[in-house]
Protein backbone atom coordinates (compact mmCIF):
# COMPACT_ATOMS: atom_id res chain seq x y z
CA UNK A 1 0.00 0.00 0.00
CA UNK A 2 2.38 2.56 0.75
CA UNK A 3 3.86 1.97 -2.80
CA UNK A 4 1.05 3.85 -4.17
CA UNK A 5 2.50 7.50 -2.24
CA UNK A 6 4.75 7.49 -5.59
CA UNK A 7 3.65 8.05 -8.58
CA UNK A 8 6.79 10.30 -9.82
CA UNK A 9 9.27 7.44 -9.48
CA UNK A 10 11.35 8.94 -8.10
CA UNK A 11 12.42 7.38 -4.71
CA UNK A 12 15.10 8.03 -2.19
CA UNK A 13 16.48 4.62 -0.64
CA UNK A 14 17.72 5.71 3.43
CA UNK A 15 16.49 2.03 4.83
CA UNK A 16 18.90 0.90 7.49
CA UNK A 17 20.29 4.66 8.15
CA UNK A 18 20.51 5.65 11.60
CA UNK A 19 19.51 9.43 12.16
CA UNK A 20 20.85 12.01 11.45
CA UNK A 21 22.11 10.12 8.12
CA UNK A 22 18.19 10.23 6.21
CA UNK A 23 18.06 13.84 6.87
CA UNK A 24 21.94 14.21 5.26
CA UNK A 25 20.56 11.77 2.11
CA UNK A 26 17.16 13.58 1.84
CA UNK A 27 19.11 17.14 1.98
CA UNK A 28 22.11 16.17 -0.63
CA UNK A 29 19.06 14.44 -3.01
CA UNK A 30 17.30 17.54 -2.76
CA UNK A 31 20.36 19.71 -4.35
CA UNK A 32 19.70 17.99 -7.42
CA UNK A 33 15.87 18.62 -8.01
CA UNK A 34 14.20 21.34 -9.27
CA UNK A 35 11.63 22.67 -7.72
CA UNK A 36 8.47 21.33 -8.39
CA UNK A 37 10.05 18.31 -8.36
CA UNK A 38 8.51 15.43 -6.01
CA UNK A 39 10.35 12.41 -4.52
CA UNK A 40 9.71 9.63 -1.76
CA UNK A 41 12.33 8.95 1.07
CA UNK A 42 12.11 5.05 2.44
CA UNK A 43 13.90 4.86 5.86
CA UNK A 44 13.94 1.96 8.42
CA UNK A 45 14.57 4.66 11.70
CA UNK A 46 11.66 5.55 12.93
CA UNK A 47 13.19 8.43 13.70
CA UNK A 48 13.37 10.11 10.69
CA UNK A 49 9.17 10.90 10.93
CA UNK A 50 10.16 13.66 12.99
CA UNK A 51 13.45 14.79 11.37
CA UNK A 52 12.58 14.82 7.87
CA UNK A 53 9.98 16.99 8.27
CA UNK A 54 11.46 18.81 10.70
CA UNK A 55 14.57 19.78 7.97
CA UNK A 56 11.60 20.27 5.45
CA UNK A 57 9.76 22.47 7.77
CA UNK A 58 13.30 24.74 8.54
CA UNK A 59 14.26 24.43 4.29
CA UNK A 60 10.66 25.44 2.79
CA UNK A 61 9.81 22.27 1.30
CA UNK A 62 6.50 20.17 1.46
CA UNK A 63 5.95 17.30 3.24
CA UNK A 64 2.74 15.77 0.96
CA UNK A 65 2.25 12.32 3.04
CA UNK A 66 3.36 9.93 5.33
CA UNK A 67 3.24 6.50 5.73
CA UNK A 68 4.32 4.01 8.43
CA UNK A 69 4.29 0.50 7.90
CA UNK A 70 5.68 -2.03 10.94
CA UNK A 71 9.08 -1.45 9.62
CA UNK A 72 9.26 1.29 7.12
CA UNK A 73 8.76 5.66 7.31
CA UNK A 74 7.97 6.70 3.79
CA UNK A 75 7.82 10.31 3.79
CA UNK A 76 6.27 12.24 0.28
CA UNK A 77 8.14 15.23 -0.20
CA UNK A 78 7.98 18.18 -2.79
CA UNK A 79 11.01 20.12 -3.12
CA UNK A 80 10.66 24.13 -2.75
CA UNK A 81 13.40 26.35 -4.04
CA UNK B 1 31.21 48.96 3.68
CA UNK B 2 28.95 48.53 0.71
CA UNK B 3 27.14 45.04 2.16
CA UNK B 4 24.51 46.02 4.30
CA UNK B 5 23.05 42.21 5.17
CA UNK B 6 25.98 40.46 6.30
CA UNK B 7 25.67 36.38 6.77
CA UNK B 8 27.02 33.91 9.29
CA UNK B 9 27.03 30.55 9.99
CA UNK B 10 26.70 28.88 13.27
CA UNK B 11 28.15 25.97 14.46
CA UNK B 12 25.04 23.99 15.98
CA UNK B 13 25.37 21.09 18.46
CA UNK B 14 21.90 20.68 19.60
CA UNK B 15 22.92 21.94 22.97
CA UNK B 16 21.99 25.06 24.42
CA UNK B 17 24.82 27.31 23.93
CA UNK B 18 25.24 27.44 20.36
CA UNK B 19 21.37 28.36 20.13
CA UNK B 20 21.71 31.50 22.54
CA UNK B 21 24.70 32.55 20.34
CA UNK B 22 22.86 32.37 17.32
CA UNK B 23 19.84 34.43 19.18
CA UNK B 24 22.55 36.85 19.91
CA UNK B 25 23.34 37.18 16.60
CA UNK B 26 19.50 36.99 15.49
CA UNK B 27 18.61 39.56 17.59
CA UNK B 28 21.07 42.30 15.92
CA UNK B 29 19.40 41.59 12.22
CA UNK B 30 22.44 39.46 11.26
CA UNK B 31 21.31 36.13 8.86
CA UNK B 32 22.19 33.16 9.97
CA UNK B 33 22.18 30.00 8.99
CA UNK B 34 23.24 26.39 11.27
CA UNK B 35 25.90 24.00 9.97
CA UNK B 36 26.65 20.78 11.88
CA UNK B 37 29.35 17.87 11.00
CA UNK B 38 28.17 14.06 11.53
CA UNK B 39 31.30 12.26 13.03
CA UNK B 40 29.31 9.48 13.53
CA UNK B 41 30.24 9.42 17.20
CA UNK B 42 27.33 12.35 17.35
CA UNK B 43 25.24 11.42 20.76
CA UNK B 44 21.85 12.43 18.19
CA UNK B 45 19.50 9.51 17.57
CA UNK B 46 21.33 6.74 17.12
CA UNK B 47 20.95 5.05 21.02
CA UNK B 48 17.31 6.60 21.39
CA UNK B 49 16.35 4.93 17.88
CA UNK B 50 17.84 1.81 18.66
CA UNK B 51 16.53 1.07 22.62
CA UNK B 52 13.27 0.36 23.56
CA UNK B 53 13.40 1.46 27.03
CA UNK B 54 13.66 4.84 25.28
CA UNK B 55 10.29 4.93 23.05
CA UNK B 56 8.79 7.34 25.14
CA UNK B 57 11.41 10.06 24.84
CA UNK B 58 11.08 12.11 21.67
CA UNK B 59 13.41 10.53 19.11
CA UNK B 60 14.14 13.91 17.65
CA UNK B 61 17.31 15.34 16.59
CA UNK B 62 18.53 18.11 18.87
CA UNK B 63 20.62 20.15 16.00
CA UNK B 64 17.28 20.45 13.68
CA UNK B 65 14.89 20.98 16.68
CA UNK B 66 17.01 23.93 18.07
CA UNK B 67 17.58 25.33 14.05
CA UNK B 68 13.60 24.87 13.93
CA UNK B 69 13.11 26.98 17.56
CA UNK B 70 15.19 30.02 15.63
CA UNK B 71 13.68 29.99 12.35
CA UNK B 72 17.01 29.26 10.60
CA UNK B 73 17.98 26.74 7.99
CA UNK B 74 20.43 24.20 9.30
CA UNK B 75 23.06 22.40 6.48
CA UNK B 76 24.14 18.74 8.15
CA UNK B 77 27.58 17.95 6.36
CA UNK B 78 28.39 13.80 6.59
CA UNK B 79 32.40 14.63 7.75
CA UNK B 80 32.64 10.36 8.83
CA UNK B 81 35.38 9.91 6.46
CA UNK B 82 37.48 13.19 6.81
CA UNK B 83 37.12 12.81 10.17
CA UNK B 84 39.19 9.63 10.96
CA UNK B 85 42.43 11.83 10.56
CA UNK B 86 41.20 13.96 13.25
CA UNK B 87 40.49 11.12 15.49
CA UNK B 88 43.46 8.89 14.99
CA UNK B 89 46.25 11.71 14.55
CA UNK B 90 45.11 14.35 17.04
CA UNK B 91 48.24 17.38 17.32
CA UNK B 92 47.00 18.49 20.23
CA UNK B 93 46.30 14.62 21.29
CA UNK B 94 42.74 13.27 23.85
CA UNK B 95 41.05 15.14 26.40
CA UNK B 96 39.98 12.03 28.88
CA UNK B 97 38.88 9.50 27.01
CA UNK B 98 39.47 9.40 23.95
CA UNK B 99 37.96 12.89 22.46
CA UNK B 100 39.98 15.00 20.71
CA UNK B 101 38.34 18.05 21.09
CA UNK B 102 40.98 20.89 20.45
CA UNK B 103 41.55 18.89 16.88
CA UNK B 104 37.80 18.57 16.70
CA UNK B 105 36.93 22.13 16.97
CA UNK B 106 39.94 23.06 15.00
CA UNK B 107 38.24 20.33 12.13
CA UNK B 108 35.10 21.78 12.47
CA UNK B 109 35.60 25.67 12.43
CA UNK B 110 37.92 24.89 9.27
CA UNK B 111 35.11 23.08 7.45
CA UNK B 112 32.49 25.53 8.07
CA UNK B 113 35.05 28.27 6.83
CA UNK B 114 35.00 26.10 3.40
CA UNK B 115 31.40 25.99 3.81
CA UNK B 116 31.07 30.35 3.69
CA UNK B 117 33.71 30.91 1.16
CA UNK B 118 31.23 28.43 -0.91
CA UNK B 119 28.65 29.91 0.18
CA UNK B 120 29.01 33.71 -0.32
CA UNK B 121 28.74 34.01 3.60
CA UNK B 122 30.43 36.24 5.69
CA UNK B 123 32.05 34.61 9.52
CA UNK B 124 31.43 31.81 11.67
CA UNK B 125 30.21 31.54 15.21
CA UNK B 126 30.30 28.97 17.59
CA UNK B 127 28.74 28.69 21.58
CA UNK B 128 32.19 28.10 22.64
CA UNK B 129 32.39 30.20 26.74
CA UNK B 130 36.31 30.50 27.77
CA UNK B 131 36.44 28.42 30.71
CA UNK B 132 33.55 25.88 30.05
CA UNK B 133 35.33 22.65 28.77
CA UNK B 134 38.84 22.07 30.20
CA UNK B 135 40.42 21.26 26.42
CA UNK B 136 39.12 23.43 23.63
CA UNK B 137 37.47 26.22 25.43
CA UNK B 138 40.05 27.91 27.70
CA UNK B 139 41.61 31.38 27.49
CA UNK B 140 45.19 29.39 25.75
CA UNK B 141 43.32 27.13 23.46
CA UNK B 142 40.49 29.06 21.96
CA UNK B 143 42.75 31.34 19.94
CA UNK B 144 44.47 28.12 18.82
CA UNK B 145 40.80 27.02 17.51
CA UNK B 146 41.00 30.49 15.41
CA UNK B 147 44.53 30.19 13.90
CA UNK B 148 45.11 26.73 12.93
CA UNK B 149 41.48 26.57 11.48
CA UNK B 150 42.12 29.05 9.32
CA UNK B 151 39.36 31.11 10.25
CA UNK B 152 41.62 34.03 12.32
CA UNK B 153 39.27 36.47 12.84
CA UNK B 154 36.33 35.68 11.14
CA UNK B 155 35.75 33.82 13.81
CA UNK B 156 33.15 35.14 16.82
CA UNK B 157 32.30 33.43 19.70
CA UNK B 158 29.06 35.58 21.03
CA UNK B 159 28.74 34.23 24.51
CA UNK B 160 32.36 35.38 25.24
CA UNK B 161 33.63 37.85 22.80
CA UNK B 162 34.22 40.49 25.54
CA UNK B 163 36.85 38.40 26.56
CA UNK B 164 38.57 37.85 23.22
CA UNK B 165 40.29 40.45 20.93
CA UNK B 166 37.89 42.12 18.51
CA UNK B 167 37.11 39.90 15.49
CA UNK B 168 36.46 40.98 11.65
CA UNK B 169 32.70 41.32 11.97
CA UNK B 170 33.00 43.63 15.16
CA UNK B 171 35.43 45.86 13.48
CA UNK B 172 33.80 46.28 10.48
CA UNK B 173 30.60 47.14 12.77
CA UNK B 174 28.59 43.84 11.18
CA UNK B 175 28.07 43.06 14.91
CA UNK B 176 27.90 45.83 17.80
CA UNK B 177 30.38 44.14 20.21
CA UNK B 178 28.61 46.10 22.90
CA UNK B 179 25.47 43.47 22.88
CA UNK B 180 27.87 40.36 23.01
CA UNK B 181 28.41 38.91 26.20
CA UNK B 182 31.16 37.99 28.45
CA UNK B 183 30.25 34.45 30.01
CA UNK B 184 32.96 32.84 31.58
CA UNK B 185 33.71 29.33 33.50
CA UNK B 186 31.65 26.05 34.08
CA UNK B 187 28.46 27.58 35.47
CA UNK B 188 25.50 27.20 33.43
CA UNK B 189 23.86 29.69 35.23
CA UNK B 190 24.22 32.72 33.17
CA UNK B 191 23.08 30.71 30.17
CA UNK B 192 20.12 28.85 31.94
CA UNK B 193 19.29 33.23 33.09
CA UNK B 194 19.82 33.99 28.85
CA UNK B 195 17.43 31.02 27.94
CA UNK B 196 14.83 32.17 29.77
CA UNK B 197 15.44 35.84 29.31
CA UNK B 198 14.86 34.31 25.35
CA UNK B 199 12.26 32.47 26.09
CA UNK B 200 13.60 29.34 25.25
CA UNK B 201 11.99 26.60 27.60
CA UNK B 202 13.10 23.77 26.11
CA UNK B 203 16.66 22.50 25.59
CA UNK B 204 19.08 19.92 25.59
CA UNK B 205 22.07 20.24 27.82
CA UNK B 206 24.41 16.99 27.00
CA UNK B 207 26.26 16.45 30.29
CA UNK B 208 29.59 15.15 28.63
CA UNK B 209 30.41 16.94 25.80
CA UNK B 210 28.53 16.77 22.11
CA UNK B 211 30.01 12.76 20.97
CA UNK B 212 30.45 9.21 22.37
CA UNK B 213 33.89 10.03 22.20
CA UNK B 214 33.69 11.63 26.27
CA UNK B 215 32.47 8.46 27.45
CA UNK B 216 34.83 6.33 29.13
CA UNK B 217 32.85 2.67 28.17
CA UNK B 218 32.38 3.60 24.80
CA UNK B 219 36.05 4.76 24.54
CA UNK B 220 37.05 1.31 25.71
CA UNK B 221 35.38 -0.39 23.55
CA UNK B 222 37.11 1.33 20.61
CA UNK B 223 40.38 0.58 21.91
CA UNK B 224 39.48 -2.86 21.90
CA UNK B 225 38.50 -2.77 18.67
CA UNK B 226 41.28 -1.48 17.55
CA UNK B 227 43.51 -3.50 19.50
CA UNK B 228 41.71 -6.64 18.31
CA UNK B 229 42.22 -5.55 14.67
CA UNK B 230 45.39 -4.92 14.78
CA UNK B 231 45.20 -1.09 13.13
CA UNK B 232 43.18 1.61 14.00
CA UNK B 233 40.77 1.65 11.02
CA UNK B 234 37.03 2.04 11.46
CA UNK B 235 33.97 1.68 9.52
CA UNK B 236 30.38 3.79 10.47
CA UNK B 237 28.91 0.04 11.13
CA UNK B 238 31.87 -0.57 13.63
CA UNK B 239 31.65 2.77 15.33
CA UNK B 240 27.45 2.41 15.27
CA UNK B 241 27.38 -1.29 16.96
CA UNK B 242 29.79 0.16 19.74
CA UNK B 243 27.02 2.14 20.84
CA UNK B 244 24.38 -0.79 21.17
CA UNK B 245 24.13 -4.79 23.57
CA UNK B 246 27.37 -6.26 26.18
CA UNK B 247 30.22 -6.62 24.43
CA UNK B 248 32.42 -9.53 25.83
CA UNK B 249 35.46 -10.39 24.33
CA UNK B 250 36.45 -14.25 25.92
CA UNK B 251 38.93 -14.45 23.58
CA UNK B 252 41.35 -12.22 21.68
CA UNK B 253 40.04 -13.53 18.41
CA UNK B 254 36.54 -12.75 18.87
CA UNK B 255 33.85 -10.81 20.05
CA UNK B 256 30.29 -11.37 21.11
CA UNK B 257 27.73 -8.45 21.11
CA UNK B 258 25.21 -9.33 23.19
CA UNK B 259 21.24 -7.51 22.52
CA UNK B 260 20.37 -6.29 26.13
CA UNK B 261 16.57 -5.57 24.95
CA UNK B 262 13.82 -6.15 22.67
CA UNK B 263 15.22 -2.64 20.90
CA UNK B 264 18.66 -3.98 20.68
CA UNK B 265 17.47 -7.28 19.26
CA UNK B 266 16.03 -6.03 16.11
CA UNK B 267 18.57 -3.64 15.54
CA UNK B 268 21.22 -6.66 15.41
CA UNK B 269 19.33 -8.25 13.65
CA UNK B 270 19.34 -5.88 10.51
CA UNK B 271 23.17 -6.73 10.69
CA UNK B 272 23.12 -10.65 10.49
CA UNK B 273 24.04 -10.02 6.93
CA UNK B 274 27.24 -8.30 7.90
CA UNK B 275 28.05 -10.68 10.56
CA UNK B 276 27.84 -14.35 12.10
CA UNK B 277 25.07 -14.23 14.57
CA UNK B 278 23.78 -16.30 17.19
CA UNK B 279 20.06 -16.73 18.21
CA UNK B 280 18.19 -19.12 20.92
CA UNK B 281 15.92 -21.44 19.56
CA UNK B 282 14.52 -23.58 22.17
CA UNK B 283 14.06 -20.59 24.63
CA UNK B 284 13.66 -16.60 24.31
CA UNK B 285 16.67 -15.19 24.17
CA UNK B 286 18.66 -12.12 23.04
CA UNK B 287 20.36 -11.74 18.95
CA UNK B 288 24.25 -11.93 19.46
CA UNK B 289 26.40 -10.99 16.33
CA UNK B 290 30.24 -12.59 16.37
CA UNK B 291 32.80 -10.29 15.56
CA UNK B 292 35.85 -12.24 14.58
CA UNK B 293 37.14 -15.52 13.68
CA UNK B 294 36.10 -18.56 15.80
CA UNK B 295 37.22 -22.03 15.51
CA UNK B 296 34.66 -25.05 16.17
CA UNK B 297 35.60 -24.48 20.02
CA UNK B 298 35.29 -21.10 20.34
CA UNK B 299 31.63 -21.55 18.76
CA UNK B 300 30.35 -23.56 21.18
CA UNK B 301 31.91 -21.07 23.83
CA UNK B 302 30.02 -18.45 21.87
CA UNK B 303 26.87 -20.45 22.11
CA UNK B 304 27.51 -21.49 25.56
CA UNK B 305 27.40 -17.85 26.41
CA UNK B 306 24.24 -16.80 24.65
CA UNK B 307 22.83 -19.58 25.95
CA UNK B 308 23.83 -18.04 29.59
CA UNK B 309 21.99 -14.63 28.48
CA UNK B 310 18.62 -16.70 27.34
CA UNK B 311 15.66 -17.59 29.73
CA UNK B 312 17.53 -21.21 29.73
CA UNK B 313 20.52 -20.20 31.47
CA UNK B 314 19.58 -22.69 34.21
CA UNK B 315 18.68 -25.25 31.96
CA UNK B 316 20.55 -27.91 31.47
CA UNK B 317 20.70 -27.75 27.41
CA UNK B 318 19.78 -24.86 25.14
CA UNK B 319 19.54 -24.79 21.10
CA UNK B 320 20.89 -21.93 19.36
CA UNK B 321 20.66 -20.91 15.36
CA UNK B 322 24.13 -19.94 14.13
CA UNK B 323 23.78 -18.03 11.14
CA UNK B 324 26.25 -17.01 9.15
CA UNK B 325 26.54 -13.58 6.77
CA UNK B 326 25.67 -15.68 3.72
CA UNK B 327 22.05 -17.15 5.45
CA UNK B 328 23.68 -20.26 5.94
CA UNK B 329 22.09 -22.00 9.20
CA UNK B 330 23.20 -24.57 11.73
CA UNK B 331 21.66 -25.39 15.10
CA UNK B 332 24.18 -26.16 18.14
CA UNK B 333 23.11 -27.52 21.78
CA UNK B 334 24.84 -26.44 24.04
CA UNK B 335 25.17 -26.29 28.31
CA UNK B 336 24.74 -22.87 29.01
CA UNK B 337 27.96 -21.49 30.41
CA UNK B 338 28.11 -20.98 34.53
CA UNK B 339 27.48 -17.57 35.71
CA UNK B 340 30.92 -17.37 37.65
CA UNK B 341 32.46 -18.83 34.27
CA UNK B 342 32.13 -15.59 32.41
CA UNK B 343 35.18 -13.72 33.52
CA UNK B 344 34.74 -10.06 34.65
CA UNK B 345 37.91 -9.48 32.60
CA UNK B 346 35.60 -10.52 29.27
CA UNK B 347 33.40 -7.22 29.46
CA UNK B 348 35.00 -4.86 27.22
S1 LIG C 1 33.03 16.33 22.57
FE1 LIG C 1 33.36 15.20 20.64
S2 LIG C 1 32.35 16.47 19.04
FE2 LIG C 1 32.61 17.76 20.88
S3 LIG C 1 34.58 18.81 20.53
FE3 LIG C 1 35.04 16.97 21.75
S4 LIG C 1 35.54 15.40 20.25
FE4 LIG C 1 34.52 17.06 19.13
Amino acid sequence: MCDDMNDSGKELDARNLLCPLPVIRTQDFVKNLESGDEFVVRCTDPGAKSDIPSWCRINGHKVIDIQQSEYEVLIKIQVVK
Amino acid sequence: MSKNTHKAISLISGGLDSMLSTQLLLDQGVHVEGINFFTGFCVEGHTHAIRKKDKKKEKRNNALWVAEQLGIKLHIIDVIEEYKSVLLNPVHGYGQNMNPCLDCKGFMVRKALEWIKENDFDFIITGEVMGQRPMSQRRDTMPVIARESGAGDLLLRPLCAKHLPETYPEQQGWVDREKLLSFHGRSRKPQMALAEEMGFKDYSQPAGGCCFLTDANYSAKLVDLWKARGNREYSLDDIILLKVGRHIRPKPSFKLIVAREEGESRFLHGYRYRYKSLTTISHAGPVVLIIGELDAEDLVLAAQITARFSQGRDDSEVTLQLEDSENKKQSVTVVPIKADKVLPEWYV
